[in-house]
């Protein structure tokens, strides 16, 4: 393994690749601030150019750079504007936008670096000691199984709703799973809840209900409410980039545990970054003490740190089935899989054994890329907070420009900015009622995914037989009644403690 | 006109230039268009978006083209650039739309009210065959071998694809079991949401065999994974020459997944005739060697009538039996 490490950084290390990797985290991060492009499309973009360089090392440790940055770049529109551009960063607004709110937005940012980084970094790690044995672990999930972890990413939304307010939380994941059914289903060639409108034949895009939920309501509310823009002056502070020494104290254990569970969640190819955000938020979240807890989605360090390195590391977990088994566990890694291939790089199990240069050099490119990106973007972090600086006036126009651009550009359909209006309205008026949106968001993108793997199911088994024939489905749906009860057994067992303190009175 | 075209021509010359070396050296005589548009029906990043880019940058590296802009237009299946193109068809000048199969198979099942007839069929350029394959761990070695465990017990085997029931790979199967004298709709067909998450349940044992594209399938028979049970072209295929052909299996079926070039409807003879020469023309620079061999692509050309020809069979095929499966 050393000798292949040396090789792999022999290849990275020349001046050429360094200047690649620095300007492909660039690219990424700033492309990736805009919500419409996630890391997919602008891999996509980047391919073309990477091939021409013609170095397979210098491409891959491009395009990783590219990744990386897409990856930060998003998770930075979810703290400053709470528009969260892929899936795997929705979590990350959860805590990240509240603190930023706070006039906290430098050490936001700060903290979704250092967590995106360690969870990358120690993902690599894990994937270059453990990738060829986990290739069996990668297949260990049949659709059974799949359905069973979307189950338990669905009932941890207890975690996700405020005191007294799992009720409204499971209304509106039921509304996130009912507009996840528009469009043609899975199982059955026919479209459903269409209303005959061809723009609805592929269903909600993700990228405008994601808008519509949360960055559109914001800045309806900046206009409705002056007040709330007052303290939005608090947002220009922004040298205060550090965290304490108590906070990453704090963070520490927290970044230990996710870049494990990520990574591995990662390794399932129909899993990925968006469950592992999700998990870690809410395991985090359901093992943290009582203040600490209560924290959570009022801008908590752990609940930052939580999904931003769980989804670093589950990317990084989801080359272990690209690179072993050549299975793109996602759009991304399938892009980045035509790019390997354009590369005459087919990953497999005999990559490893026929080229482990390219091996090694991908595994070195990812903590290259990880590296460069934290040392370019922490002295970058106070010119893109200062975004938040913007007086309100024009901060307003500004989020909208960005709202509508990020639901428009990667369709180039003008009727998503309709859809995101209208739905941006309903939004707003959920806001008004104080019914939480985090589950309405969660319920759509599981909604799908929960769906297709049902339907399999139910088709290879003809029936329900799965769940009784599958011991670890039976084992994850058992887990997920515990995730919902547990919580209401506490408070009711609370209740009656306080009354009956009360009666004794 | 010719003036404004030269110096635009000149300065995207010289912007090449500075990122390639050598982007100059093809534009001499032989252009012959000035500018394409490229309509694209789905998001960058799909496969429509890797050909109408691969064949824009192949046509202006090598000179034929001026210059190619691109747009991706999602939406519907397809179905709203589809009706974009023939809206506006009399201001879409330069332009073409890129398509492939699912254009033939979405207008059958109604996902949009039109079809290939109402644009102006240009070429069909590239193409994947289809192949059924198995975890290179099965008993299974041939077609006859599936076909039997199949005849034993129906349901013990399940066939999966990256398509919904009634798409491309589904129809490759039940094509295939209909060319062997059985009832397509007898399997148990098992959908997945991408070719991946297939290949990721047939390598778990989830299902027992896959329909998949040929080059996806080649791709994972290199590496030991999975063997090619047989593929859909008429004669075996060069870039994996072991895998046979379901017609030598004495399973008397083909299938081409094509994608290809249309234009808006009503454009003249001589718009026609320049986009067939430059497509045409393409097939012999390197330029196009480079993009096609990047890209894993088959050249499968099909040329104006001869288009419209392999359109209405292949229409005429996939309705019969998709009339079968009860899918129209």
């Amino acid at each position: 393994m050393l000798e292949g490490i040396f090789i792999g950084l022999e290849a990275a290390f020349s001046i050429q690749n360094l200047l690649m990797v620095i300007a492909g985290c660039l690219i990424g991060t700033f492309i990736g601030m805009l919500p419409g492009l996630g890391p997919m499309s602008i891999i996509a973009i980047m391919i073309p150019v990477a091939i021409t360089l013609g170095d397979p090392a210098a491409a891959l440790i491009l395009l990783a750079g590219v990744y990386y940055g897409a990856i930060f770049g998003g998770s930075t529109s979810s703290i400053l504007l709470n528009a969260p551009g892929v899936a795997g960063t929705v979590a990350t607004s959860f805590d990240g936008y509240p603190m930023a709110r706070k006039g906290q937005a430098g050490k936001a940012l700060t903290i979704a670096a250092v967590s995106s980084f360690a969870g990358g970094t120690i993902g690599a790690i894990l994937l270059m000691i453990f990738a060829p044995a986990l290739s069996s672990v990668a297949l260990l999930f049949h659709s059974a199984e799949y359905f069973g972890l979307m189950v338990v990413g669905l009932s941890a939304i207890a975690a996700f709703a405020g005191t007294g307010q799992v009720a409204k939380a499971l209304m509106m994941t039921i509304l996130g799973l009912i507009l996840a059914t528009v469009g043609e289903g899975a199982l059955f060639n026919m479209p459903r809840f269409t209303m005959g409108l061809m723009d609805l034949q592929s269903g909600i895009s993700f990228i405008t209900l994601a808008m519509a939920m949360f960055a559109l309501p914001e800045a309806l509310f900046l206009v409705l409410n002056p007040l709330r823009g007052a303290a939005q002056g608090t947002g220009g502070k922004i040298e205060n980039l550090r965290f304490s020494r108590a906070e990453g104290k704090a963070m520490l254990p927290v970044i230990g545990r996710q870049s494990v569970q990520g990574f591995f969640i990662g390794v399932l190819p129909g899993a990925g970054a968006t469950i592992a955000s999700f998990l870690g938020y809410a395991v985090e979240r359901n093992i943290a003490k009582g203040d600490e807890q209560a924290e959570f989605g009022k801008g908590s360090v752990k609940g930052l740190a939580a999904p931003e390195t769980a989804n670093n590391a589950a990317c990084t977990g989801s080359f272990v089935p690209l690179l072993t088994l050549g299975i793109p566990g996602s759009g991304t890694t399938a892009i980045l899989l035509g790019a390997l291939i354009a590369l005459n790089v087919t990953p497999g199990p005999r990559l490893m054994v026929d080229t482990p240069e390219i091996f090694w050099a991908v595994i070195i490119s990812m903590f290259i890329g990880n590296l460069v990106l934290l040392v370019l973007n922490l002295p970058l972090i106070p010119y893109i907070a200062k975004i938040l600086a913007i007086p309100r006036n024009y901060l307003i126009p500004f989020i909208l420009f960005f709202t509508l651009m990020g639901a428009y550009i990667g369709q180039n359909n003008a009727t998503e900015l309709l859809m995101l209006v209208g739905l941006g309205i309903m939004a707003t008026i959920f806001r008004f009622a104080n019914y939480p949106l985090a589950p309405l968001l969660i319920g759509f993108i599981l909604g799908t995914m929960l769906e297709d793997n049902f339907s399999r199911s139910m088709q290879l088994y003809d029936g329900l037989g799965f769940i009784l024939d599958r011991p670890m489905t039976l084992g994850l749906l058992i887990l997920a009644a515990i995730l919902v009860l547990l919580p209401s057994a506490r408070s009711y067992r609370a209740r009656k403690v306080a009354r009956n303190v009360a009666d004794g009175d | 006109m010719n003036t404004y075209g030269w110096t635009r021509r000149a300065m995207i010359a010289a912007t090449t230039a500075l990122v390639s070396i050598g982007g100059m050296a093809h534009a001499d005589g032989h252009q012959v268009l000035d500018e394409i548009h490229f309509l694209i029906p789905g998001g960058a990043g799909g496969g429509w978006d890797g050909t109408a880019r691969g064949t824009g940058e192949a046509l202006t590296d090598a000179g034929l083209v001026g210059s190619a802009s691109y747009e991706n237009m999602s939406g519907g299946g397809g179905g709203v650039a589809i009706a974009h193109l023939i809206e506006n068809a009399e201001s879409l000048d330069n332009t073409l739309m890129v398509n492939s199969t699912p254009i033939v198979i979405r207008s059958l099942t109604g996902v949009f009210p039109q079809s290939f007839r109402d644009l102006t069929p240009v070429a069909g350029t590239i193409g994947d065959y289809a192949a059924i394959v198995v975890n290179t761990d099965s008993d299974i070695m041939t077609m006859d071998d599936l076909l039997a465990a199949y005849r034993t017990d129906n349901r013990s085997v399940a066939i999966g694809g990256g398509s919904v029931p009634g798409g491309m790979d589904h129809l490759v199967a039940a094509m295939v079991m209909e060319a062997a004298g059985e009832d397509p709709t007898g399997f148990n067909y098992i959908p997945y949401d991408a070719g991946g998450t297939a290949m990721a349940g047939l390598l778990s044992g989830e299902i027992q065999a896959l329909s998949t594209g040929f080059s996806e399938a080649v791709t994972l028979a290199d590496q030991g994974e999975v063997r090619i049970l047989g593929v859909t072209s008429p004669e075996r295929v060069d870039a994996f020459a072991d895998a046979p052909t379901m017609t030598e299996q004495g399973l008397d079926t083909t299938f081409v997944n094509w994608r290809g070039f249309f234009a808006a409807p009503g454009i003249s003879d001589a718009e026609l005739v320049a986009y067939q020469d430059a497509l045409t023309k393409m097939y012999d620079t390197a330029e196009w060697e480079d993009v096609r061999g990047r890209n894993g692509w088959v050249n499968i050309h099909n040329n104006g009538d001869d288009f419209v020809t392999f359109l209405t069979e292949q229409e005429e095929v996939i309705g019969e039996l998709m009339k079968k499966l009860g899918f129209l």
